[in-house]
């Protein structure tokens, strides 16, 4: 397969995506679920294994170290804003990482979900490469680990307009710490789409809500 | 030259995240040590904003991009979640709504009660 056709196909359906939904106006038409599902409809289609497609998709994977380094930027541009407002930023993502270690264990009790699939979707709302080490560390199934963090990015990163106008969410501080805590990096993507504040809040609740996953999973993980 | 430069400064600093990463013995990935150092170096001014924001403007617009490859995964991964499906997708999701309300909701709070405060 070509290296360069897996590269192509993911930009290009991205950008289709994000025509699409200039075209149309609809809000629910998230570009990133637009270009997700066209890549898999256009491959089933084609008939060329995903593992084709990621010989060269692959490398588009490799600048997210980088790229994760440079969120840096728009969260060094607010850094006043957030010497300003920093007990509403710390308790905005302290009580974000409880809420999501508190449902994920009732939701496991109602469900009678085994400790393997509870502990394998505790760290659901943190970014990838934490979450995985969270998961592993607690004796949590990998692979399910990254499924529900992708399905949370993908979800928060979709569902952000309608569920901040449904909850009356406004300002720009509380819907970026809401994006990153709740959905990571694909959320903090869209978050950087509405603005340099929502981008840079949601950057910084990355890295803090990750590290105080790390923090308390050992704690809850025993809990069930 | 300027992207030149631009490049090995973000690269750089990425492989100051590996290396720590590597060498630390917690679960924090190299794009989150590299992320603090970053903010670091421009904080004490040995970094200033024009030295990455060029390159750094380029990898934030592709970001998006980069979720595809994985997420277009999913597509392998059907049997393994096929077993636990219902919960699994229902906890996802109602969390995820819990999480994004609770933060919202308590920044907006908080910034509320500043607001009234200083009048």
């Amino acid at each position: 397969m070509f290296l360069y056709f897996g590269m192509f196909l993911s930009i290009a359906a991205y950008l289709f995506g994000m025509w699409l939904k200039k075209k149309l106006g609809w809000a629910v038409l998230n570009p990133l679920l637009s270009a997700v599902l066209l890549v898999i409809a256009f491959l089933k289609a084609a008939h060329i294994s995903y593992a084709d497609y990621n010989t060269g998709a692959q490398y588009i994977s490799y600048f997210l170290t980088p790229a994760t380094v440079c969120l840096a930027i728009p969260l060094y541009k607010q850094l006043g804003l957030l010497k300003k407002n920093f007990v509403a930023v710390a308790l905005g993502i302290t009580s974000g990482v409880a809420a999501s270690a508190a449902s994920i264990f009732v939701m496991a009790l109602l469900f009678k979900l085994e400790h393997v699939h509870y502990v394998s979707l505790l760290p659901k709302s943190i970014t990838t490469a934490i979450g995985m080490g969270v998961s592993e560390e607690a004796g949590g199934i990998v692979t399910l680990t990254v499924i529900s963090i992708i399905l949370t990015g993908i979800f928060g990163n979709i569902i952000a307009d309608a569920w901040f106008a449904f909850t009356r969410i406004k300002s720009p501080l509380a819907k970026g710490l809401a994006l990153g805590t709740a959905a990571h990096a694909i959320g903090t993507a869209r978050a950087l789409e509405m603005g340099e504040v929502e981008g840079a809040m949601s950057s910084l609740s990355i890295a803090v809500s990750g590290l105080l996953t790390v923090a308390v999973a050992p704690v809850v993980s025993g809990l069930l | 030259m300027k992207y030149m430069k631009e490049i090995a400064i973000i690269f750089g600093v990425t492989l100051a995240g590996e290396i720590l990463h590597a060498l630390l013995p917690l679960p924090v990935p190299a794009g989150v040590y590299g992320l603090f150092l970053l903010l670091a170096l421009l904080c004490s001014g040995r970094l200033r904003l024009p030295d990455v924001e060029h390159v750094g403007g380029l990898l934030l617009d592709l970001m998006p991009v980069m979720f595809i490859p994985a997420a277009a995964g999913l597509m392998e991964s059907a049997a393994e979640l096929r077993a636990v499906l219902v919960p699994f997708l229902t906890i996802t999701f109602v969390s995820t709504l819990f999480v994004m309300t609770v933060t919202g909701r308590v920044a907006e709070a908080v910034l509320k009660g500043k607001k009234e405060e200083g009048r």
